[in-house]
């Protein structure tokens, strides 16, 4: 437990002391920024020409302006998750300090934990700033804080099931930019195996839906917690991090 | 304190290490010599639990590598060839990282950390980045993160590889005085190295151990005669060299006269002797006699090199820069 601390805290600090954690809040600020910037603009839109037409249907904001930005939060996380992983073993190997990790008293799954806990903690720092943005709403308007909550915990939780699976993709490699791109490759195709959805409903194409992890967020989106979504991620994670555990031991009978 | 028997190691194709056993006593400093490839870092890998050996076994502090590598790697302080340095961290932070990973903490660990900082002379540099530090204080900060947690046994490859002469030397001296608290082997290709720093030497070609010995006993064994040279001066002008020789070759003792150069009107000469008649009183008198000057006379002794080439019937693997620092010495 002690041990997964220290290397936490190693790789927290590694992330601020490059330029990775500054530059990542900063694109994740910005590039969210300006998509709430412009959902809400349009929101204001529709909400002005339903008025002027007379309708009386008020709008939701959870429906209408919350949900579609926690899916776009969850679609902007599958560029960055890359760049949080693909150094994290990578590197290790490269400039061979490896070596000073596997030959302590630590346990793999410790230095794994630890890796892995501390590309989450950055993610959630990248969270974070974008929930400064749904403050202004509960400043001007009153949606529910229940299904935002719920979309967190679901984009958290999707973050945790990549993030897993890049942890494992950095150590196949010395090569942090391989590492980077072979994980950015999975995400986007863990994204897109759910468009097949759109126009087929054979087994093969549920499997395929079922594999994405965006058809798992739905539900979040909408502020529901489904078990079977969040079991999703979850039995992700777990493999993810299997994987990883795997692929270290192997390190040792290959090299 | 290290115990190794019929330690083996095998790759798909090759045998890395092949049966390779012997012991290591304590606060003993062990020199590990061989050319490259031959197998050293792979035994070292299996001695750290960095590697499962194929076959054989292997005892740190009574613990198997194996069986209890958590013991082990609590006993082991380890420098690889490339020292396990993150460029983004500085000095005291860092060794302060590598001591928490080895079970340090509190007011203990702050303790340890300013020691190694003094004992390896890097207190200078404690708020520098890692990567910004020279080649020398890279290897000496390796050595402290080694020790940080005052282990049984240290175990070092090629600890002065790619140092200038001045930051070898340091780094010698420096591991000749931690081996009072802890057992050390080191690993070397350069063979002066191994006659000035370890009292014993293993010496490896291509994963098979062929010599495990004392270094006094093993020159001893190496030298059967004892070799003199010898530089002549004429007094006033050229002396003939072949008048010198013919006279030297009379002394009684001297087995063999070989005439090496001339330089102006000194000759120099290299002379075999029987182990046991002492001849150079004789020689100096002699020449001193026949009206020569005695400009030099001293006992070649026979190296390591000499050695290592009849063990392994291969030419001594001295690259030519470390060959100019080691006749620097």
């Amino acid at each position: 437990m002690r041990n997964i601390w220290v290397i936490f805290q190693k790789e927290l600090r590694s992330y601020f002391v490059s330029p990775v954690a500054y530059l990542l809040l900063a694109m994740f600020a910005i590039i969210f920024g300006f998509f709430f910037w412009n959902s809400l603009g349009y929101f204001v839109y529709i909400g002005m020409q339903s008025q002027m037409r007379g309708q009386s249907m008020p709008m939701n904001v959870n429906e209408e302006l919350i949900r579609p930005l926690l899916s776009n939060i969850s679609v902007v996380g599958l560029f960055l998750i890359p760049m949080i992983t693909m150094r994290l073993f990578a590197e290790e190997k490269r400039t061979g300090t490896i070596e000073l990790l596997v030959t302590s008293p630590v346990r793999d799954l410790e230095v794994i934990l630890g890796k892995w806990l501390a590309a989450v903690a950055l993610y959630s720092g990248m969270l974070l700033l974008t929930a400064l943005n749904f403050a202004f709403i509960f400043k001007y308007g009153h949606p529910d804080w229940k299904p935002l909550v719920i979309g967190y915990l679901g984009l958290l939780l999707q973050a945790g099931a990549l993030l897993a699976i890049g942890t494992f993709i950095s150590t196949l490699t010395k090569n942090q930019i391989i590492a980077g791109g072979a994980t950015f490759g999975v995400c986007l195709l863990l994204w897109v195996l759910e468009w097949v959805s759109g126009y087929e409903t054979s087994t093969w194409a549920k499997v395929l839906s079922y594999m994405s992890v965006i058809t798992h967020f739905e539900s979040f989106a909408k502020g529901l917690l489904a078990t079977k979504d969040a079991i999703y991620y979850v039995s992700v994670i777990f493999l993810g991090l299997f994987l990883t555990a795997r692929s270290m031991e192997s390190l040792r009978w290959r090299s | 304190m290290i115990t190794v028997s019929d330690l083996t190691k095998r790759y798909a194709r090759h045998t890395a290490v092949d049966h390779v056993s012997f012991e290591v006593q304590k606060g003993q400093i062990v020199g590990f010599l061989g050319p490259n490839g031959a197998g050293k870092t792979t035994t070292m890998r299996m001695l750290t639990c960095f590697l499962p050996p194929t076959s054989g076994m292997a005892t740190v502090a009574g613990f198997d590598v194996l069986e209890q590598p958590f013991e082990v790697k609590k006993r082991i302080g380890y420098l690889p060839e490339m020292p396990p340095l993150y460029p983004e961290m500085r000095t005291a932070e860092y060794l302060s990282f590598v001591g928490s990973l080895k079970g340090l903490s509190g007011a203990e660990l702050n303790k340890r950390v300013e020691y190694v900082l003094e004992r390896c002379s890097v207190a200078d540099v404690r708020d520098k980045l890692l990567g910004k530090l020279s080649k020398g204080y890279r290897q000496r900060v390796g050595l402290a993160q080694a020790i940080i947690h005052n282990p049984d046994v240290l175990i070092l490859d090629e600890p002065t590889s790619g140092l200038d002469p001045k930051q070898i030397n340091e780094t010698r001296d420096l591991i000749k005085s931690l081996a009072g608290d802890h057992t050390i082997i080191l690993s070397t290709h350069i063979l002066p190295e191994v006659e000035q720093t370890c009292q014993y030497v293993l010496i490896i070609n291509k994963g098979r151990l062929v010599a495990k010995d004392s270094v006094n006993n093993l020159q001893n064994r190496a030298r059967g005669a004892e070799s003199l040279l010898v530089e002549v001066a004429g007094r006033n002008g050229e002396v003939d060299s072949a008048t010198v020789q013919r006279r030297l070759e009379q002394i009684s003792g001297v087995t063999r006269v070989v005439f090496k150069e001339k330089v102006q009107n000194r000759s120099a000469f290299e002379i075999e002797s029987r182990k046991d008649a002492f001849v150079r009183g004789d020689l100096a008198r002699a020449i001193v006699e026949s009206g020569w000057d005695l400009n030099e006379l001293r006992p070649t002794a026979v190296s390591l090199e000499e050695i290592f080439l009849q063990l392994t019937g291969e030419p001594a693997p001295v690259p030519a820069d470390e060959a100019v620092v080691a006749g620097a010495n």
